[in-house]
């Protein structure tokens, strides 16, 4: 490629991506700096208390992170398998594969409270109460909850999953596929015992994909199962649950005194930035790992 | 025995395909029950005195929460539209012109970190950029520009293109990349110098993909919640002013759902309120995929 010299659309360009680039930085900068001053170890295990404007942001931790293991538990094995299909079984001329990679398209695409309308609708009014009804409990699951919160996200992560497993699977070479096949290996052999380790770190990144973006997301589970202030943690999957990403929400727009609340609310934006920051550039640094694993070799 | 393992490989291989059927059944599955909770305005007619179609787009007042409560779909609609423009109209020239810059005039140690900065901007949780645009991103811009109401359209417009920005950047970043080296080397020999050649040859053959990335943009833009509801005020004007206070759609649905009563016409509204931003989502999704479908096709020489 010929070097640029300095011209006027250079640097118009150049402009622009610099602005991207400060953006980026103001806002992390601008997190950084408000939000580290009031951490502390109690700040991360203790409660909130006198209406937010004191405390710590210990049940929102705990309860995100039980929200993504559950998510994690439900939608990576289902879309490990159908990258699996996409990558090893389809023929990419049939109409079921093209409706498969259609769905997972406009699956990425629905917006994210329309998947909180669904969750309500359909697990918590029509299998939460419908399991009650079959099982005759008292009001257990037909009610907004941790179990449905986790189910909803990890409807509204499939095409994470799918899109980066998939992208991995891909990525082994044929030679891997025919060696094992040629020394006797069935196909399923094949995918489970060389291309599935193979493609494992993309595997992976996926799974951590979808954890960043289920634990930032807060539309979607505003209305299934996150509690506005809920200092009890919860003990079973029919739970309300506080959330880091709600509990922001929460403390910008409806605290009843927003100077005493600032300090608070910067630092828990602060944590829950540095997870899923730190949850993407493992990410990150995983699929390049991946894509230089198979270009040397 | 041969028989047997390769009647285990026949199930395994229809468990997978069930398997992989469950996205197809996951997005009727959301078109459905979605649906099914805004069908009473179609079939009720005791919904139908308060909420109906024709009371949608015949009135211009959104007053939900009242003893004559009133479901205008047009200032909702109108404040959609109002937020997506400003969005597009700021984060479509820096996506495609930062796109532009990083494949074809960065140098390649600066594309290794441009490229991570916007994957990092991709991560950042859509509540913390509401949170930015509320307690930041507000006053600065009201200091500089002198409006007045501190939270409106203009505002929830910048931080929802903070959003929108990685998509355009990164697909548009794909597709120019994707440009054979040979029609570049064609330009340049024949005497075009680098910025003609990224502005006549290389960004006109990435067209197919920077269309998409605006799309998907644009997609993004309209079904974004919490930025909006954050950043935008909520109030639900009827004005064509960029600093007045506004509301969107989706916003709609997140403030109110938790407050309306089960079953009552305000709870149909705000479903059928979603399941219109579903369908609007779906097909500009739709149309950006099928221009990636055909822009891969042509890449790979079959079009």
């Amino acid at each position: 490629m010929a070097k640029a010299r300095f011209s006027f659309p250079t640097a118009l360009t150049g402009a622009m991506t610099l602005t991207i680039v400060f953006i980026v930085f103001a806002i992390l900068g601008n997190i950084f700096w408000f939000g580290h001053a009031h951490l502390s170890w109690e700040f991360l295990t203790t409660p909130p208390k006198e209406g937010m404007t004191a405390g710590g942001i210990f049940p929102a931790i705990f309860g995100t992170v039980l929200l993504v293991f559950l998510m994690t538990i439900a939608v990576v094995p289902i879309g490990v398998v159908t990258a699996i299909y996409l990558s090893e079984y389809a023929r990419e001329t049939s109409p079921l594969t093209r409706l498969v990679r259609l769905a997972v398209s406009n699956l990425a695409g629905v917006p994210s409270i329309v998947f909180g309308l669904f969750g309500l609708g359909f697990f918590i009014q029509f299998l939460g109460a419908g399991m009650d009804r079959a099982l005759h409990l008292d009001l257990t699951f037909g009610q907004p909850c941790l179990l449905w919160a986790a189910m909803t996200l990890a409807v509204l992560n499939m095409p994470v999953v799918i899109v980066t497993t998939e992208e991995a699977l891909k990525q082994v070479p044929e030679d891997y596929r025919h060696a094992s096949l040629a020394l006797g290996a069935s196909k399923w052999q094949t995918i489970w015992r060389v291309i599935l380790p193979q493609a494992l770190p993309g595997v992976l990144t996926g799974a951590i994909l979808a954890i960043s973006r289920g634990a930032g997301e807060v539309a979607p589970i505003m209305f299934t199962g996150a509690a506005y202030f809920l200092p009890q943690l919860p003990h079973a999957l029919s739970d309300q649950f506080m959330d880091l990403g709600y509990h922001v929400y929460v403390m910008a727009t409806q605290s009843p005194d927003v100077e005493a609340t600032k300090p608070i609310l910067y630092s828990t934006v602060f944590v829950l930035l540095s997870v899923t920051f730190l949850l993407n550039l493992s990410a990150i640094a995983l699929r390049s790992a991946l894509r230089r694993r198979f270009q040397r070799g | 025995m041969k028989r047997k393992s390769r009647a285990a490989e026949k199930a395994i291989e229809l468990a997978i395909a069930l398997v992989a059927m469950s996205t197809i059944a996951s997005i009727l599955l959301i078109f459905l029950f979605v649906m099914r909770e805004a069908l009473p305005i179609f079939t009720s007619l005791k919904v139908q005195k308060e909420a109906s179609l024709a009371r949608f787009f015949t009135t211009t007042i959104w007053q939900p929460v009242s003893d004559w409560p009133r479901y205008g779909f047009a200032p909702l609609i109108l404040g959609t539209f109002k937020i997506t423009f400003v969005a597009l109209l700021f984060a479509i020239p820096l996506g495609v012109g930062a796109a532009l810059f990083t494949s074809e005039f960065a140098p390649r140690r600066a594309k290794e970190f441009l490229k991570p900065i916007v994957e990092i901007l991709a991560g950042i949780p859509s509540v913390v950029l509401g949170f930015f645009a509320l307690i930041v991103l507000a006053s600065f811009l009201q200091r500089v520009l002198g409006y007045g109401s501190r939270l409106n359209t203009f505002n929830a417009g910048i931080a929802l293109g903070f959003a929108v920005i990685p998509t355009i950047f990164t697909i548009s970043e794909d597709a120019l990349t994707a440009v054979p080296k040979s029609l570049r080397e064609a330009s340049l020999a024949l005497g075009a110098d680098p910025w003609q050649t990224a502005w006549r040859v290389t960004l006109p053959a990435a067209q197919t993909g920077i269309l998409a990335s605006i799309l998907l943009g644009l997609g993004r833009a309209i079904g974004e919640t919490m930025i909006v509801l954050m950043a935008s005020g909520n109030a639900s004007l009827f004005t064509a002013s960029v600093f007045d206070s506004t509301r969107s759609l989706s916003a709609t649905i997140a403030a109110e759902l938790g407050e309306v009563v089960f079953g009552d016409p305000h709870y149909n509204t705000l479903y059928f309120i979603g399941t219109l931003l579903f369908t609007m989502t779906f097909f500009v999704n739709l149309g950006a995929s099928l221009m990636v479908d055909r822009l891969k096709r042509k890449l790979a020489g079959k079009l």
